[in-house]
């Protein structure tokens, strides 16, 4: 036992002094500042940033100063100015002076047409805005027209009453649905470059010990099985670190730009009761998910002779975690479905699956529990058949080619 | 305390690697072990380190099996030399020490007395990558004997070595055995085996084909060398009764001849003939055996 310590703490220790990891967390934790600062960072940047456009009223009905208070209540940052000609608002543009013009119009059967004019249309924003004040402008206008009264036109804006609700007792509602899909959405993320990139890094760490030849020095001191886990426990501690790193960064962050919020951080993210549990079962299914892969990753990594072939190697496991990914993806939209339900007790697809129906909907919980067994079973028996192989792959040398790798591995390591 | 090797066999499918291995190593001694390659030296070791298990047969150290539990009274240098090539040489033994059972301050000790005893103390905080090829080696060694266990296990400990560096290690493993460690070590160089062995083992193609004490090894071998020179023709000798094989030297020749009794026949005929300048009975080398027993040429 105690030599599990001396690699875990070895393996730990000796990755987190490298430069390249050094690097790569304090990249990743000035992309999570910046990004949670990103607001900010818009706001500074757009500040005095305020959209001009130029209206050009050919209608003769007065209709400026309208539809600048209508678009002042769409939106604020836009400032309307009036322009006599076309041709003098195509010169402001030219000149950068405004964004663009709007050409309002008679037209027969429709009253008025609107045609907005810019450089560039890639802005769409300004000209949903325009869009949006025309239409209050004309409803108000037939309204007037139709001699409405403001009750009447108020009964005429006001859509009817909708609501869903779930029949089943303690399904989630509507708005639960719609928090938990982003909660959802982030944590299968975290799970998916979790589990792909900390699975990659053990298939790495082994095969570089194998390349490098020191593994058969480590092979006669420490058992093979104590010394897979104990890397597998290793950069699972790393990952913690990190991860710890990460979303304390992140939380500090958002803390410092919600100071004036009175709700605070949590109900923010709308983590509210069901949401603790949402966390809870991700760290559950993002640890047994690793587990699951890096075990795996550890076998693939002990067949190949040289580190350049180990990306070829783990590329079917890239596949599986990708697929699983990709399915996850698709049932966010329809959780309940059966493709979902059947894929969630299929241990490798279980750590993202099983954690979007948990996350969505009110799975029973011996379903969870089982798929949590299903899981640890293939865990074991991975790790069993996994320290065969590790044991019989790190003495060979020569070409891997998966398959028959894996099987000269296992008949290497073999009793009798 | 002995390293018992009991009738081991071991198969890798149809392909046998070690066949009917019958060997008992003695304890505090150095044990030799030759063979070209492909011979089974190393699938041997692997064998009494535990790696691999016997097909048939068991090996062990002091009556018990060798496994984990007594891995801190066995070194193990491989053939294929390899260390973190990003680790510091301080940080990289001192894991492979602790491995073996050692606390950190310990092997921090023992690791400077060896680095001052190579003379490169300066390379305790250099990257393995940045040593050349033979001070590889050095800490390698350094990495295999640090704990000093009971037995070690040299594969070719000397290859790629400039004379020197030989010189320094092989004083250092001969300490060793002084000190009480049962060294069994592989070699190309059958003139190491020769100078440093009691015991050893000729292995052709997994069958043991020579075994036993150096000296006995030589006196059942029979032949004998004679080196000749003299300053007449000696061309008669290359079809004398009892010659079995002649080289030519610069100024006369070395023959191998069946044993004392033709040696003894010979110098008679010669002296006859002329003035001998040199006629010397030698023991065969261990090269002699070896390429009579392997039947094949060795560097």
């Amino acid at each position: 036992m105690n030599k599990f310590w001396i690699v875990l703490s070895h393996t730990y220790l000796s990755k987190l002094k490298t430069k390249s990891f050094i690097i790569s967390t304090i990249i990743m934790m000035a992309l999570i500042l910046v990004l949670s600062n990103m607001s900010k960072l818009i706001d500074a940047f757009d500040g005095d940033d305020k959209q001009k456009v130029a209206i050009i009223d050919q209608t003769e009905g007065g209709f400026f100063e309208p539809y600048k208070n209508a678009a002042k209540g769409v939106n604020e940052d836009l400032s309307i100015v009036s322009a006599k000609s076309e041709a003098e608002a195509r010169k402001l543009v030219s000149s950068d002076q405004i964004a663009g013009y709007l050409l309002i119009e008679k037209d027969d059967r429709l009253g008025f047409k609107g045609t907005y004019k810019a450089k560039q249309i890639s802005d769409s924003a300004i000209s949903n805005d325009l869009l949006l004040a025309l239409t209050q402008l004309k409803s108000q206008i037939t309204a007037n027209e139709l001699k409405l009264t403001d009750q009447q036109i108020a009964q005429l804006n006001t859509p009817p009453d909708f609501e869903t609700i779930a029949l089943q007792k303690n399904a989630k509602t509507e708005e639960d649905l719609n928090q938990a899909r982003g909660l959802v959405y982030v944590l299968l993320f975290v799970i998916y470059f979790g589990v792909l990139m900390y699975a990659t890094m053990i298939a790495m760490e082994v095969a570089t010990e194998k390349t490098s030849r020191v593994m058969e020095i480590l092979i006669s001191s420490v058992p093979p099985v104590t010394q897979m886990f104990a890397k597998i426990m290793g950069v699972a501690l790393l990952s913690l670190t990190q991860m710890v790193l990460f979303f304390g960064v992140g939380y500090l962050s958002i803390k410092q730009n919600l100071t004036n919020m009175d709700e605070g951080f949590f109900s923010f993210f709308g983590f509210g009761n069901m949401n603790i549990s949402t966390i809870i079962y991700a760290i559950i299914f993002a640890l047994l998910g690793y587990l699951l892969y890096a075990t795996l990753a550890a076998c693939l990594g002990s067949v190949v002779s040289k580190i350049e072939d180990v990306q070829q190697m783990i590329s079917p496991m890239t596949m599986l975690v990708v697929i699983a990914f990709l399915i996850a993806m698709f049932g966010l939209g329809n959780p309940s479905a059966s493709y979902i339900t059947i894929t969630s007790f299929i241990p490798f697809f279980t750590p993202m699956i099983m954690f979007l129906r948990v996350g969505m909907l009110n799975v029973p919980v011996w379903e969870i529990a089982l798929s949590i067994a299903v899981m640890i079973t293939t865990i074991v028996l991975l790790g069993i058949l996994g320290a065969k192989i590790y044991r019989g792959g790190v003495l060979m040398y020569g070409s891997s080619k998966s398959l028959k790798s894996i099987k000269n591995a296992l008949q290497l390591s073999k009793k009798k | 305390m002995s390293l018992q090797i009991n009738e081991v066999t071991k198969k890798f499918g149809e392909f046998t690697a070690v066949n009917q291995l019958d060997l008992t190593i003695p304890e505090k001694e150095m044990f030799g072990f030759l063979g070209g390659n492909g011979a089974g030296k190393t699938t041997t070791f692997r064998m009494i380190l535990g790696l691999l298990d016997p097909t048939e047969g068991e090996v062990t150290w002091d009556g018990r099996k060798i496994d984990y539990t007594t891995s801190s009274l066995i070194g193990y240098l491989p053939e294929e030399r390899g260390l973190y090539p990003k680790l510091k040489v301080r940080d990289q033994i001192v894991y492979l020490a602790r491995l073996r059972g050692m606390n950190k301050r310990d092997a921090l000790k023992e690791l400077e007395y060896w680095l001052d005893r190579f003379m490169v103390p300066e390379y305790i905080d250099k990257r393995v990558e940045e040593l050349s090829k033979g001070n590889q080696q050095k800490i390698q060694l350094i990495a295999s004997m640090i704990h000093k266990p009971e037995l070690l296990i040299l594969d070719e400990p000397f290859s790629g070595l400039d004379p020197v560096n030989v010189e320094i290690l092989k004083k250092a493993v001969i300490d060793l055995r002084d000190n009480g460690t049962t060294i069994v070590f592989s070699s190309h160089r059958m003139e190491h085996v020769e100078e440093m062995c009691e015991h050893l083992c000729i292995m052709h193609k997994g069958t043991p084909v020579v075994a036993g004490k150096l000296k006995d090894i030589k006196r059942s071998f029979g032949k004998k060398n004679v080196s000749i020179k003299a300053d007449f023709d000696l061309s008669f000798l290359d079809t004398y009764a009892g010659v079995t094989k002649v080289k030519n030297t610069m100024e006369g020749k070395i023959l191998q001849v069946t044993g004392e009794d033709v040696a003894e026949n010979m110098i008679r005929d010669l002296v006859p003939k002329g003035f001998v300048r040199k006629f010397e009975l030698e023991e065969p080398s261990l090269t002699d055996i070896f390429i009579e027993k392997v039947g094949a040429v060795y560097e």
